[in-house]
């Protein structure tokens, strides 16, 4: 009897699973990242328009500023675009791409389309580095400090809401680089 | 007023499908013929009113009725009629309707070609049906009503995804949902069986067909979503392992699993548990599919607008279906038959290994795709689980199936000798091994997943040509269609190898900045751009690239790509140009203009080798499957049944 309620048992523990997995799925966007409050990997990625220029996280250190990751096969990225257009700007402070799991081609054709808003891109064609940094879907917005801390993670596109949430905590970060 | 008449053609299937899932099964507990004999009228009816609602919403469709909020999201006045009348599956709510419709059909089909069946048993199978049918029909009435009225309606709809409006869209999702549904029958045939008071040890050769014929829809629904993505997409890969891909992937593995099961349970009456654990599995993962691409539990390229209540819905229903099987699985497994013992070394043991190594790779993609999930609810971090994974571990499960899969075949049941059946293939091996190296020498496509890929996939196809060749000569009255079909489907699989090793290893990729009147050389062959011009489409307009492709001066092949825009969503498509071949496709996608003056643009060239191969292989695998869907044993089976013939009295050879 044991034996064949063993199916059973695991269904309940994938029914589980799947419940908890939806009914967080709105929390876990807003669930801290495990980098939130450490500082940013260490990373050095080509630039999207200048491949063998490499852009690197550290050279941002003494200002705050966003990475904001995308790609041109994320509907939801074409959704946020109009508020990445008035972030950088009005939040004051770098806006930089984080381009996933795309295609150069791809990526250039999309800015064209829909505006180029970054201040410029780091590529991550593989999704290696994507990694580093919990990447857990696009698009997906870092807020750093200007020590190089990660404060703040914005996952799913920024909607009216999110963007006042965002400008705010950016207005807080730019007060404490000028303390 | 047709949407409002859709709806009332629903509301009335779902009453018939309540009537449905409880009468005949009513009837069967307590023996009463007439309730039973209701259910083919019942499934007629409903199948009548699903099609009329199916064609009420295609008729919103043809008639531009926006204000039809399904029809003012998926469709525009510019579309073409052909895609108007596909656009009905282009979202959720659609797609779910022709679910309906499908299952209604698989019904239909069921009560026709069952009349030898005991009518006890049918009357269950369709029952349970109805069940499904009912969760199918309240998700869609509740939460997702495609008739649902939005008023004022626009004067102009959004445009179906462009991404759609492709030939390979049209066909991709009724054949992926036909197997998806097909599992349903399987399930009905396995839950029936379970109902059954008695002993029923026949359901499971009544079913086999049936599942064959589900398995060989989503082999094909599977593959032409991978031919889709790969000259839709414009990426040039054929599977990314996506969470969606998966979903659909993980009911085919473990169908391939039930089908091998079903042949032992149906002939040797061995592990018959088992083969009802998959039956009601295949279906599960058919339904967690649909749950995961339509519940927002995980993120993917595919998914539909995401909606929690849905996903809710869709959870229950699972609850339901999955978890009320399973226990009636506990329940009355203990009272289903068990079969003949066996030897080690036997076809039973072949085709248990067969089980292990797919059930484990359905389980191992299942896990690859609720991990990130696990992870990140056990606030362990987050992490993306990647084509490496995958990757690895499929070679890792594959390559003994690979090697065992032409030795099945001739294994004999209940006992048999490793070098009895090794023996007479010691030559084919040779032969296929040695053919492997010269066709790679030929190629010059020297790699390890090259040289190995030839060597399984030859070993494979000769292994099922000795086989026919073998079954021809000792038997009077020529190869059965399901020996011919099961010969046919793992020469199949030796396609696909080829195909896959040889893409993944010798594919030939070139990014170049061309202007028109340039040319370059890829792999022996001279691409000019002749000229880059503007086309105008019915609901887009695209700039055109015009290659001609030389080879030693000869013209073989004018090659146009586009770049499309799309008037209503402001989308730009790439449009591949392609050359398809038996040994190589050309395949050019245009880039960017890089320089207005000379009209320079950028273009990726790619040579794929081999490429039709994965896709060929799989159609070998459906063809191979319909085959032996249509042997007439189970014809004849039918009748034996209804002279009440016990078939364990059969003989056990095939």
């Amino acid at each position: 009897m044991i034996r064949l309620l063993t199916p059973l048992v695991v269904f309940i523990g994938l029914i589980a699973l799947l419940i908890v997995g939806m009914q967080s799925a709105e929390e876990r966007k807003r669930v801290d990242s495990p980098l939130l409050g450490r500082p940013i990997p260490n990373l050095e990625l080509p630039r999207l328009h200048e491949p063998d220029n490499k852009a690197r996280t550290d050279e941002r250190l003494g200002e705050p500023w966003v990475l904001n990751v995308w790609g041109s096969w994320c509907q939801s990225c074409r959704v946020e675009h109009p508020y990445i257009l008035k972030l950088s700007e009005n939040a004051g402070v770098p806006v930089v791409g984080f381009n996933w799991k795309d295609e150069r081609a791809d990526a250039l054709r999309w800015l064209r389309q829909f505006g180029d808003a970054w201040a410029y891109h780091m590529v991550d064609f593989e999704g290696r580095a994507a990694i580093d940094l919990g990447v857990y879907g696009a698009p997906e917005t870092f807020l750093i400090d200007h020590r190089g801390i990660i404060r703040h993670k914005h996952i799913g596109p920024i909607d009216e809401q999110s963007y006042a949430d965002l400008m705010v905590r950016i207005g807080t970060l730019r007060d404490e680089a000028s303390q | 007023m047709i949407a409002e008449l859709g709806q009332v053609f629903l509301s009335l299937a779902l009453i018939l499908s309540l009537v449905l899932a409880t009468v005949p099964l009513y009837g069967a507990h307590q023996n009463k013929p007439e309730l039973m004999r209701m259910a083919h009228t019942l499934v007629i009816g409903h199948f009548v009113f699903a099609l009329a609602a199916y064609l009420a919403l295609t008729a919103a469709f043809l008639n531009h009725d926006f204000t039809v909020a399904y029809v003012a999201t998926n469709s525009n006045l510019l579309l073409p009629w052909f895609y108007r009348v596909s656009a009905v599956w282009g979202g959720h709510e659609g797609s779910l309707l022709l679910w309906i419709l499908m299952l209604a059909g698989w019904m239909v089909l069921v009560s026709v070609f069952s009349k030898n069946l005991p009518r006890a048993f049918v009357a269950r199978v369709l029952s349970v049906m109805g069940m499904i049918a009912v969760g199918f029909l309240l998700f869609t009435l509740l939460t997702s009503n495609p008739f649902d009225r939005l008023l004022p309606g626009p004067l102009d709809g959004q445009d179906l995804n462009p991404l759609l409006q492709d030939p390979g869209m049209i066909f991709h999702p009724p054949l992926l949902y036909m197997g998806y549904v097909g599992f349903a029958v399987a399930f009905g045939f396995a839950i029936a069986g379970l109902l059954g008071g008695r002993v029923e040890s026949q359901w499971v050769k009544w079913s086999r067909p049936w599942t064959l014929m589900a398995w060989a829809f989503l082999t094909v629904g599977i593959a032409l979503g991978s031919w889709w993505a790969y000259y839709e997409l414009g990426w040039g890969g054929w599977w990314f392992w996506d969470p969606v891909e998966n979903a659909s992937f993980i009911p085919w593995l473990i169908g391939t699993a039930l089908i091998h099961s079903q042949a032992v349970t149906e002939k040797r009456g061995a592990f018959p548990a088992w083969t009802v654990l998959l039956a009601i599995a295949a279906f599960s993962m058919s339904l967690l599919g649909t749950f995961l691409v339509r519940s927002g539990v995980l993120t993917s390229v595919h998914a539909f607008a995401n909606d929690p209540e849905r996903g809710m819905f869709i959870l229950g229903f699972m609850v339901v279906v999955t978890g009320g099987a399973l226990l009636l699985y506990a329940l009355r497994a203990p009272r289903i038959m068990t079969g003949k013992g066996f030897d080690f070394m036997s076809k039973e043991t072949m085709l248990l290994l067969n089980n292990v190594f797919f059930a484990v790779s359905a389980a191992m993609v299942l896990l690859g795709t609720l991990y990130p999930l696990v992870i990140d609810l056990m606030g362990w971090g987050q992490i993306s689980v990647g084509p490496p994974y995958f990757g690895a571990m499929f070679i890792l499960l594959m390559t003994p199936v690979v090697m065992l899969m032409p030795l099945g075949p001739f294994s004999r049941w209940g006992q048999d000798n490793l070098w009895r059946v090794m023996f007479p293939m010691l030559a084919t091996l040779a032969g296929a091994l040695l053919a492997a190296l010269v066709i790679v020498a030929w190629l010059d496509a020297w790699s390890w997943r090259a040289v190995t890929g030839w060597m399984g996939g030859l070993w494979l196809i000769a292994g099922s040509a000795h086989f026919l060749f073998d079954r021809h000569r000792s038997s009077r009255f020529g190869v059965p269609r399901h020996q011919l079909g099961m010969a046919l489907a793992h020469a199949g699989v030796g396609v696909f190898v080829i195909g896959v090793a040889m893409v993944e290893s010798a594919t030939y990729e070139r990014d170049v900045r061309l202007e028109p009147g340039q040319t370059v050389e890829v792999a022996g062959l001279a691409f000019t751009l002749d000229e880059v011009v503007s086309v105008k489409g019915p609901n887009w307009i695209a700039e055109e690239a015009r290659f001609s492709v030389r080879r030693d001066g000869a013209l073989i092949e004018k090659m146009t790509p586009q770049k499309r825009r799309y008037h209503q969503s402001g989308q730009t498509m790439t449009q591949v140009a392609l050359r398809p071949g038996l040994f190589q496709d050309l395949y050019v996608a245009m880039g960017e203009q890089m320089d207005e003056q000379t009209n320079a643009w950028s273009m990726r060239i790619h040579i794929k080798p081999f490429i039709r191969w994965i896709w060929g292989g799989a159609l070998m695998l459906a063809i191979g499957a319909t085959l032996a869907a249509s042997d007439k044993r189970y014809r004849l089976a039918r009748k034996q049944q209804a002279a009440a013939v016990d078939v364990n009295a059969a003989p056990s050879r095939p």
